[in-house]
């Protein structure tokens, strides 16, 4: 490029740069720690993610400002036969954001896409359940097993069109494995409230809105800027100084300065994720104690003493500045009406260090500690405070604190289960009990994914059975008695010590009105700015 | 000569190799990356298809031998993070890197020799002694600390330049943006660039001042100022000319350091560059992309040290001699 032309090119730019904005539109700026990685919406079952991908793509359910399912792309639906076939209405006159019409085809399309192999969303239908289409506008599932919570996850199993996917080679999910990136990767083709502009994976993604969306709009937006700042500090400067207007998260210790500046502002409420403390209850002999021979955890008292010495309160209090909701069940008390019935046993370091001497251990005794550093709200901290607590009862807690990834390498099933004590955090994706029992209390077995997520190995089978009967019962109140049996069993033989519903935190400019969901989504469909 | 230039370039190919072999190994401890991949709540059945079809189950000899036959053909693999190419993904990262650790050494280069210079010349007085309590604060704070106390100074109390981001940008050509040609994209640029070469700022402008101190106690200065010639032309026709060498070979070496070094930079400001996108490929164990990227450096490194030695053995005679024997 000679120089003059380069000139030439220059000024065209800065003049291009100074017609682009219309005066008067509307555009709000959001910044996530998280990315927007792949636009394909089968890619990765993740909060941050989904959430994105939710003001573009839409389910046949959707949830609402409180989380209850409400219609979605399915204006209605039946149950027949107990809750093993289903029959959906779909809302006629939807289109996709290229303009093809939403049909019967494209849910049918998408249940198959949303179970092929690559797909992190397969367990969003079951896979035995076959999808028939009646009419345009009717299809209809006809499942193994009676099912009532079959649709409890479908607010973010999100319609793809099929004529779009398959022009664009994209009929398959994208696997991680995949060497070319494929056009759904990059591109989205949704019915939702607004539409991809312009996405720089990891860098910037432009949504407008779509002016022919078929609902009745609740924001005045025309556009929404995504940047992910993963660094802290310059996320709440971008905020204070008023380049971008939504936040997510606060760090705690920035909440007060937040709420001290006169641009902005911290919404916080409880979320659903429960904290909680899990100890290896399966092996004849711990792999990181000084006990040899047997396992202390295998003794309910020995249990029993770590909920009595881990104070909740304290956490609150000190680690977590206020900022959490100390819990007596492995379960938010917002998914289970009976939640308020349980307590936590009350906090007696010397009851506690009673129970271990009739255990055994007058003297206590040594455990190694896995804990991440960089997954829930100050991780880190909560697990210091722990070992301090444990101290207090005799009991020398040998901290491994690290990153995630390195955390989570070792102590899940992958990594062989390979911890003796450890820290995690818990949001049941379908926000229902059943997947607490399932996930997390069900007994291992192997080839069953029943207890996949059960690090500790806790085991009944009294429990199991209920879970089973949880699943299939469609009466809601007669559900809620199962749920609570179960839970009345693992919370009498302590098989875990839940701490605490950790507290979200986002930061929101003085100018833009929003509504915050409990399961951290950050929907800018509900925000108004001024 | 030509045996010289075989032999370095043979031991630079073995730096490389052994670049290659280091970070291959350390990734064996950064963690698993499938779990970064997929939800909490994913079947293990599907975990397992997934690690196998990363081929992350093979013998890591066998995956190290992949790596090195596909980095030949310049192939670095997909991203885990992002599905898409490594080589690609580096590519749109690289303008911003680059312009930002030019404007950084621009910026090191021109304040750091003029701050140099002064300091030499006028020794006592007050502004050379606040040059030098500066540059003490440029030495010894953190990067990451300069970086956040200017994004609270000029972003958050005095609203003059934006904390992250490059601004506006404009696209040149097939796959260069730049944010030099808008005038949010030059504002985005101030406060990263100081940070960014602070630190070689005040390296350069105390290696200035004690070269230049040094020239001036020399004869041939004496002898200028013995025949009469203006206090000008000693000083920057004939002073600065000298002390000017190493400060040169100096700021060459250093590039490739800013370029590197950009990481923490990056971070601070948001900045999308290559070293954002390595920092977050570390935190999700994106291996295609730590790979990818410490070659990268790597190469650069190495390059600049090649053409180093190469120039000093074309430029000083002695160097030319041992090499013949």
């Amino acid at each position: 490029m000679s120089i003059r032309k380069w000139l030439l090119a220059a000024g065209t730019a800065l003049a291009l740069q100074m017609a682009v904005s219309p005066a008067g539109a509307v555009t709000l700026r959001y910044a996530n720690q998280g990315d927007l990685k792949s636009l394909d919406p089968y890619t990765l079952n993740e909060t941050t993610t989904n959430a994105h991908l939710g003001h573009v793509y839409e389910g046949l359910t959707a949830r609402g400002k409180n989380l209850a399912i409400g219609p979605g792309l399915a204006e209605r639906w039946e149950t027949l036969d107990g809750a093993k076939k289903w029959r959906f209405h779909l809302r006629r006159n939807v289109k996709f954001h290229n303009g093809d019409p939403f049909t019967a085809d494209d849910v049918i399309f998408s249940a198959d896409r949303v179970r092929a192999q690559g797909s992190n969303f397969q367990t969003r239908v079951p896979k035995g359940a076959k999808f028939t289409k009646i009419d345009d506008h009717t299809v209809e599932v006809e499942l193994e097993s009676p099912n009532p919570i079959l649709i409890a996850q479908w607010d973010t199993w999100y319609i793809v069109s099929k004529k779009w996917a398959e022009a664009n080679n994209s009929a398959a999910p994208t696997p991680a494995s995949a060497t070319t990136p494929s056009h759904i990767a990059l591109n989205a083709n949704g019915t939702g409230p607004f539409r991809i502009d312009s996405h720089q994976p990891g860098v910037r993604t432009v949504f407008k809105a779509n002016a022919n969306w078929w609902g009745k709009k609740e924001h005045n937006l025309d556009e929404i800027i995504f940047t992910p700042i993963p660094n802290d500090a310059t996320r709440v400067a971008a905020l204070l100084s008023g380049e971008v207007d939504v936040i997510e998260p606060v760090p705690i210790q920035d909440i007060p300065r937040v709420n001290g500046s006169d641009k902005a502002r911290v919404l916080a409420g409880p979320e659903l994720r429960t904290i909680f403390l899990g100890y290896d209850q399966i092996r004849d002999e711990l792999l990181e104690s000084n006990v040899k021979g047997k396992n202390p955890f295998k003794d309910v008292r020995v249990r029993q003493a770590f909920n009595m010495a881990v104070d909740k309160e304290t956490i609150k209090a000190r680690v977590m500045r206020g900022l959490s909701t100390p819990s007596a069940l492995m379960i938010a008390p917002e998914l289970f009406a009976f939640s308020k019935a349980y307590q936590s046993p009350k906090f007696d370091p010397d009851a506690a260090k009673k129970l271990l001497a009739d255990a055994g251990y007058p003297n206590g005794f040594e455990v190694g500690m896995d804990c991440p550093n960089d997954r829930y709200v100050n991780d880190g901290q909560i697990c210091q405070a722990v070992v301090g607590m444990l101290a207090r009862i005799g009991v020398k807690v040998n901290l491994n604190a690290q990153p995630k990834a390195q955390y989570f390498a070792k102590v899940l099933k992958s990594g062989g289960y390979k911890t003796s004590f450890y820290l995690l955090g818990w949001t049941p994706g379908t926000f229902d009990s059943h997947n607490v029992l399932f996930d997390i209390h069900g007994c291992r077995a192997e080839g069953s994914p029943r207890g996949e997520s059960n690090l500790g190995g806790y085991c009944n089978k009294e429990v199991d059975a209920l879970t089973d009967k949880i699943l299939v019962e469609s009466d809601n109140s007669k559900r809620d008695q199962l749920i609570k049996q179960a839970f009345d069993i693992t919370t009498k033989e302590f098989a875990y010590v839940p701490l605490h519903q950790q507290a979200l935190a986002w930061g929101v400019s003085r100018d833009v009105q929003l509504t915050q969901r409990a399961d951290n989504s950050v929907l800018l469909y509900w925000a108004t700015k001024k | 000569m030509l045996a010289f230039v075989i032999r370095r370039f043979l031991q630079s190919i073995a730096v490389m190799v052994s670049v290659a072999l280091i970070a291959f190994v350390m990734f064996r401890f950064v963690g698993d990356p499938v779990n970064q991949m997929v939800g909490v709540d994913t079947p293990q059945a599907e975990v397992e298809r997934l690690r196998a079809s990363l081929g992350l189950n093979d013998p890591t000899l066998v995956q190290f031998g992949r790596f090195l036959w596909n980095a030949l053909h310049f192939d670095f693999g997909v991203s885990y993070q992002f599905r898409m190419p490594v080589t690609k993904l580096l590519a749109e990262r690289a303008p911003a890197t680059l312009e930002l650790a030019l404007t950084a050494a621009l910026f090191a280069l021109v304040v750091g020799v003029v701050m140099g210079v002064y300091c030499a010349l006028r020794r006592d007085s007050w502004l050379a002694r606040l040059f030098q309590a500066v540059s003490l604060i440029g030495v010894s704070l953190p990067t990451f600390l300069i970086g956040i106390l200017l994004i609270y100074l000029f972003a958050v109390i005095l609203g003059w330049l934006p904390s992250n981001g490059r601004g506006q940008v404009v696209k040149i050509g097939d796959w260069w943006t730049t944010g030099l040609l808008t005038i949010s994209g030059l504002k985005a640029l101030v406060l990263p660039a100081i940070t960014l070469g602070l630190f070689q700022m005040t390296l350069i402008m105390r290696l200035v001042r004690a070269e230049m101190m040094e020239v001036m106690r020399t004869d041939y200065i004496k002898f200028a100022k013995a025949r009469g010639l203006r206090t000008r032309a000693i000083h920057f026709g004939h002073a600065l000319k000298n002390t000017l060498i190493p400060v040169i070979t100096i700021a060459g070496l250093q590039l490739g350091s800013i370029i590197a070094f950009a990481i923490i930079t990056e971070t601070v400001f948001n900045w999308p560059g290559m070293g954002l996108l390595f920092l977050k490929a570390v935190q999700n164990v994106d291996i295609p992309i730590m790979a990818a990227y410490l070659m990268l450096i790597g190469f650069l490194f190495v390059t600049i040290n090649l053409m180093v030695d190469l120039a000093y053995g074309f430029v000083d005679p002695r160097l030319r001699v041992a090499m013949r024997t």
